[in-house]
């Protein structure tokens, strides 16, 4: 499922000004450095300041994100956010359970799935009246469908990523949200969440974009008040299911 | 060319008129009123679920402190990890020369419209009215800053841009600004009110050809940049179009993802009360070979713009602001006049800081002083910013330089202002009195706040209440 090609570096656009070339960038460092009254760090220090980096050194946990149940600790948190949660007995279950759901949102049984084999993969045939196409957020598209590469249960957070088989834009055009999480992608805190991609992606971590998706969309934009659906999805859906 | 609507610090009416005015504005008042239902009561009850919370502000704030002490090699580490992805990285020096490279960049591309997600930067440097005198359209994608960019005016609060709206001033933006709007439509909801924002500024998404998005963090150990929004506006805009710019300014590193993890539970929460924001994204580098979707190019326009002049002074803690809005959701002063009387991006006791720096003391004499120094927004700043203190230090500048006259003068307008409000006025210029008193200030103790101005208006102050005591007993009355 990661993508293990190594990082690949197109060519940059041109510099398009001379307030980017390296006249102003010594004169930002320049203005930093004489500020702390120094010049460049010392090789060492510098290397040592890598090497603390590559450590991956984590800080407080609140103990919140170190729950046992992570199943439930993950549906309490997402639903406190005003995500729904489903549990499903397997991932076969998932085209029955949205379209039930989409039946009882009165919504037109149709959606569109990231492109990822695995749900291709899903047995769509128990729903032939499902209509289903895979692609990206393009203009129209009501209800997405994706399989988020881990959740956060600290705070009910979906971990989506982007990738060939992974769509950015579904994940923020589409009215309706549906998530499927598997219990075995499950990290207690945002940290463990970091390792398990470091360690899917290799060296590819971390993907062009990583989405932390904590509930639907919202604004208070118009008096404090919380209103759902501002620009992103009006609603989240999220299907835990057994597996890995 | 003029570059501002509004251009901040050259107001000719003074803090105190501008002051007095929002006084006596009643939607104004009304909107203001809400901030402590709103934002504090949501900030308080969301840190109270959280035990270790100052244990995630002592992180939080060591983090930032080992950042700013290294900046420079954070700020190249990070540059290159952004090099390596594919993307580029700017350095702007000042206002104008991050103006230049983001029109640059938008010319490049042809651009003809640009969305924008919410960032405070682009405001400081006023990119909107420069980006449309060279004929390209900014289109704001946050429901407050699009509200704002309708109305023409500056955001009143760094989180809540519109904060100093209601209802009927927003439905009458749309009425007059929306063409194709069905005059019979019900627009008396705030959830009508954001369905139509989102049906309008749908298409726009679609059709533009940069996103441009502010930053939270920037992360030095992968260069990704860090955008956190509960609308989803700031990743419509940075994943739609061809070219995805992100405009920052210098102190918003971080070493590592970690780090990033304690700052974000220390910055939702003190921000609007909530755990986690609802859409916390990382980028990095453009769209890669074969991904499904994605900007083809990537820019980071990294602005000083002040940053590093603060560095090494009593103003490197301001550097740690996390812009959480705190500071200004309790501050009795921003409580009672609202944003725009700052006059200045940046409002509230985290911009009676920063302006000077960043726009310069002479014209803002007066923002140092529009506080009551009872610190109530040091007390609640995740970040352990003394802000009194480096407010009374800029004071002193501006006494030093000769400019003491207008604080003065200010100060005088504005307790007058407060009068004619009397719960503001009875609530500041008790608890002014208190800290004055116990500071043997000299300065301000002339004002009209001595036993003598204040006699006959009698509400002495309960021993031993703290400030917030009084400030909800007199929000209540
Ligand atoms: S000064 Fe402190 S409270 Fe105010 S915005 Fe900055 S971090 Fe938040």
């Amino acid at each position: 499922m990661a993508d293990k090609s190594p990082i690949s570096t197109p060519a940059p656009t041109p510099a398009p000004t001379p307030s980017s070339g390296p006249a102003n960038r010594a004169r930002v460092l320049g203005a930093v450095r004489a500020a702390l009254g120094r010049g460049p760090l010392p090789t060492g220090r510098a290397q040592g300041l890598d090497a603390t980096l590559a450590r991956h050194q984590r800080h407080t946990i609140p103990a919140r994100g170190r729950a046992d149940d992570l199943v439930a600790a993950f549906a309490s948190a997402a639903s406190g956010v005003a995500a729904e949660v489903l549990h499903l007995a397997s991932l076969d279950e998932v085209p029955a359970a949205l379209a039930d759901h989409l039946a009882s949102l009165n919504l037109p049984p149709a959606l569109r799935l990231a492109p990822d084999p695995a749900l291709a993969a899903l047995p769509w045939h128990t729903r032939p009246l499902l209509a289903v196409e895979v692609g990206t957020g393009v203009p129209g598209v009501q209800v997405g469908l994706a399989l988020a590469e881990a959740g956060v249960a600290e705070t009910g957070t979906l971990v989506l990523t982007s990738g060939a088989e992974r769509s950015t834009t579904l994940n923020f055009v589409p009215d309706v949200q549906y998530v499927i999480l598997p219990h075995g992608r499950l990290d207690g805190a945002l940290e463990d969440a970091w390792a398990r991609l470091r360690n899917a992606h290799g060296a590819a971590w971390p993907p062009r974009t990583v989405n932390l998706v904590t509930g639907p969309s919202r604004t208070g934009d118009i008096e404090q008040t919380m209103i759902m659906g501002a620009h992103g999805p009006r609603r989240l859906v999220i299907l835990m299911v057994p597996g890995a | 060319m003029s570059v501002q609507q509004q251009p901040s610090g050259q107001s000719s009416r003074s803090f105190a008129s501008r002051a007095a005015d929002a006084m006596v504005d009643a939607n104004l008042q009304t909107a203001l009123n809400r901030l402590s239902t709103g934002f504090a009561t949501r900030r308080a009850t969301a840190i109270a679920a959280v035990p270790e919370f100052e244990a995630l502000k002592a992180d939080a704030q060591a983090i930032k402190n080992h950042v700013l002490d290294n900046l420079d090699h954070y700020l190249e580490r990070f540059e290159a990890e952004v090099i390596a992805r594919g993307g580029s990285v700017h350095w702007c020096p000042d206002a104008e020369s991050a103006r230049q490279t983001v029109l640059a960049i938008c010319q490049a591309a042809g651009a003809r419209t640009v969305t924008k997600g919410k960032s405070m930067v682009a405001e400081e440097i006023a990119l909107n009215p420069f980006l449309e005198a060279n004929g390209i359209e900014p289109v704001e994608t946050d429901l407050g800053e699009y509200l704002i960019q309708i109305a023409k005016e500056p955001p009143s609060h760094i989180i809540g841009p519109a904060l100093h709206m209601t209802r009927d001033t927003v439905e009458g933006l749309f009425r007059s600004h929306h063409p194709s709007l069905d005059p019979a439509r019900d627009l008396t909801q705030p959830e009508t009110l954001v369905a139509e924002a989102r049906q309008m500024l749908r298409p726009r998404y679609f059709a533009a050809d940069v996103g441009i998005t502010g930053a939270n963090f920037l992360v030095a150990e992968t260069g990704s940049t860090v955008i956190v929004t509960n609308e989803g506006n700031g990743d419509l805009t940075q994943s739609l179009p061809r070219v995805h710019v992100v405009l920052s300014s210098i102190e918003k590193i971080v070493p590592g993802h970690e780090d990033a993890a304690t700052l974000l539970r220390v910055l939702a929460r003190s921000a609007t009360g909530q755990d986690m924001s609802v859409y916390t994204t990382f980028s990095c580098g453009p769209r890669r070979p074969g991904d499904a979707d994605g900007p083809d190019a990537f820019h980071v326009v990294l602005v000083d713009n002040g940053r590093s002049a603060m560095l090494g002074t009593e103003f490197q803690e301001m550097l740690r602001c996390i812009k959480c809005g705190a500071c200004m959701n309790h501050c009795p002063v921003y409580g009672a006049i609202g944003g725009h009387a700052y006059d200045a991006v940046y409002m509230g006791p985290m911009g009676a800081v920063l302006t000077p720096q960043i726009e310069g003391l002479f014209g803002h004499t007066d923002l140092p002083a529009a506080s009551t120094f009872c610190g109530r927004c040091a007390e609640v700043c995740p970040m352990g910013i003394p802000l009194p203190d480096l407010m009374r230090r800029w004071r002193e500048k501006s006494f030093a330089a000769g400019w003491s006259p207008t604080a003065e003068r200010w100060g005088l307008g504005l307790w007058s202002a407060l009068a004619r409000r009397p719960w503001a006025y009875r609530l500041v210029a008790r608890v002014a009195a208190a800290v004055l008193k116990r500071l043997g200030s000299k300065g301000i103790a002339r004002l009209p706040l001595t036993a003598g101005w204040t006699a006959g208006r009698d509400m002495p102050a309960p021993a031993g209440r703290t400030f917030s005591d009084l400030w909800a007993e007199q929000r209540r009355g």
